[in-house]
């Protein structure tokens, strides 16, 4: 199959709509820390350290397509172009950690794209297992399986009392990492969201923005949140403790579109096709200005204002507008912001045509 | 001052471009600067506080043993030759074996961070051996003490035979190990 689709196709399985709580909850994602024993982690390996770790991995990857029952797309960083590297950041295939250092970096991406296990990335193995909606239960049972393979092969360093032995201390005991994505314009325009953020750190779950570099700066609405604690805890226990919380939110946020509902109708649903009306005919648009307006667009859908558009152009877009994908997409890197914001521009107004009308009746 | 590029946001970073028209002077904005080449600072950077973070943690907790400080200096690891020191400047372990020989240092570490020090979840099938038929016996107890606080002794009889056959396998499992490995 052809690895180019990785990079080119802005389809993401689980930012697909359909998914458990899918008004609120985009995707739920599990990862697992994993390192061999007596072999320095990726941090402190010499080049030879992280090329066995390499040749490990890749060597038990014909049972675990046998397993998985799929084939596995290879992506050895070293080869890839600075480009590709990043568009894989963008999808959430690969972290800004592994692009670091590229020597003997090899993402393992599922053709489905629901499993990326990393190679040398902070520890040796990252296993990666993600799904739309609410369900943690599912990918936790997928990347359990494939961490039982690779215990079954190679010697996995674990200790009695601080269970899987991690690079970080803070990935320490399960090395679990579960976390969920959500989309919260209720909360934010209700200006709830701090309380929640609040209220989620004493629950020992951190949550932050997907999308802007600043902290008071939330583009898109996109928030993750996941669990910080992963000693002296099974792996039952930190998805319960997070689901309840999700399922919390989740009931905040519904709650705050029905007050925005009642209160202030006219000018959310105006502001929504306002949005709606400014992706559909601008020439230029940034990376933030198009989160913004998606943002409001995939509100007024999930709230019944629009139905000229499916919400599968959520994904679309969310994806089809990030920079690195569009100079990907045009071989350029070196594109001025302007013809970056142009094509952005260009890739909205498709998207937006051909899940209009037509496709939402058919959907 | 605004950025002279976007218009939008606060300007904070002043560029000195030099080209064949003589020299251009620019007033921008984080996010407009770091599209001027990679040597720009990006927010992204900011990432590193965790481990930055953890680095305060661990020296801190240093220094409140100072009663044995020599000791922890003393520490290397033996397998990646990283010392505690390393450890308390960067935040991140070297390697698996590091854990054995840091182990005092580490676990009232563990216990701040994680408010605990004790691992209570999945247990690897191969390299786990006993311990995984340990942790169930030890969840089988406990059931067993609810079932008869709550007087369900029929539930009782069950967990209690339950455990018995557990406890034969790990005699037996560990029996066989010693024999097999001396």
């Amino acid at each position: 199959m052809a690895i180019g689709d990785l990079f080119s196709s802005t389809d993401l399985p689980w930012l697909n709509i359909g998914g458990r709580e899918g008004d609120v909850v985009l995707s739920s994602r599990i990862r697992l820390a994993r390192n061999f024993r007596g072999i320095p982690f990726p941090n402190r390996a010499d080049f030879n350290q992280l090329a066995k770790v390499q040749e490990m991995a890749a060597s038990i990857m014909p049972e675990m397509e046998l397993a998985v029952r799929q084939p596995f797309d290879v992506v050895d960083m070293d080869k890839a172009t600075s480009l590709e590297r990043k568009v894989l950041v963008e999808k959430s295939l690969a972290t800004w950690n592994f692009l670091k250092n590229t020597q003997h970096r090899v993402a393992f991406i599922s053709e489905s794209r629901h499993v990326s296990i990393m190679v040398n990335e902070e520890d040796h193995l990252r296993i990666q297992c993600t799904v739309n909606g609410l369900d943690l239960d599912a990918p936790l049972a997928l990347a359990s399986g494939i961490d039982d393979l690779v215990e079954s092969r190679l010697d996995v360093a674990f200790d009695e009392k601080m269970g899987y032995l991690t690079s970080c201390p803070t990935n320490l005991g399960t090395g679990l990492r579960a976390s969920v994505l959500l989309h919260l314009p209720g909360l934010v325009y209700t200006r709830n969201i701090n309380n929640i953020i609040n209220i989620s750190q004493q629950l020992g779950l951190s949550i932050r923005a997907s999308y802007g570099e600043d902290d008071k700066e939330w583009q898109g609405n996109i928030f993750q949140i996941s669990n910080q604690l992963t000693l002296g805890f099974s792996e039952e226990e930190i998805i319960g403790n997070l689901k309840s919380a999700v399922k919390e939110i989740v009931s905040h946020e519904r709650r705050a579109r029905k007050a925005l509902e009642l209160y202030r109708k006219d000018q959310l649903e105006d502001s929504v096709w306002r949005a709606y009306g400014v992706l559909c005919h601008a020439r230029i648009l940034s990376e933030k200005e198009v989160l913004d307006l998606l943002s409001k667009v995939r509100l007024g859908i999930d709230m019944g204002f629009i139905d000229e558009v499916g919400a599968q152009c959520f994904s679309e877009i969310l994806i089809g507008s990030r920079t690195s994908y569009l100079q990907n997409l045009a071989g350029n890197e070196n594109m001025s912001g302007n013809e970056v914001d142009r094509m952005r521009a260009n890739v909205v107004r498709k998207a937006l045509s051909e899940h209009g009308a037509a496709g939402s009746r058919a959907s | 001052m605004v950025c002279d590029e976007c218009g939008k946001n606060e300007a904070h970073i002043h560029i000195m471009q030099i080209g064949p028209d003589g020299r251009i002077e620019k007033n921008l904005c984080e996010e407009c600067a770091s599209g001027y080449g990679t040597t720009m600072f990006t927010s992204r950077e900011k990432s590193m506080s965790v481990n930055d973070f953890l680095k305060g943690v661990f020296s801190s907790a240093a220094e409140g043993e100072e009663s044995a400080p020599a000791r922890h200096h003393e520490l290397v690891c033996p397998n990646c030759g990283m010392s505690y020191q390393d450890f308390q400047q960067t935040g991140k372990i070297g390697c698996s074996v590091c854990y054995d020989t840091f182990r005092q240092q580490l676990e009232p570490l563990l216990r701040r961070v994680h408010g605990s020090s004790v691992h209570s979840g999945k247990i690897p099938h191969r390299s786990g051996g006993a311990l995984e038929l340990k942790h169930e016996s030890e969840v089988l107890r406990r059931k067993l003490q609810e079932a008869v606080r709550q007087e369900e002794y029929e539930k009782a009889a069950e967990y209690r035979d339950r455990i018995r056959t557990l406890e034969k396998k790990l005699d037996q499992q560990e029996g066989g190990e010693a024999d097999g490995d001396r």
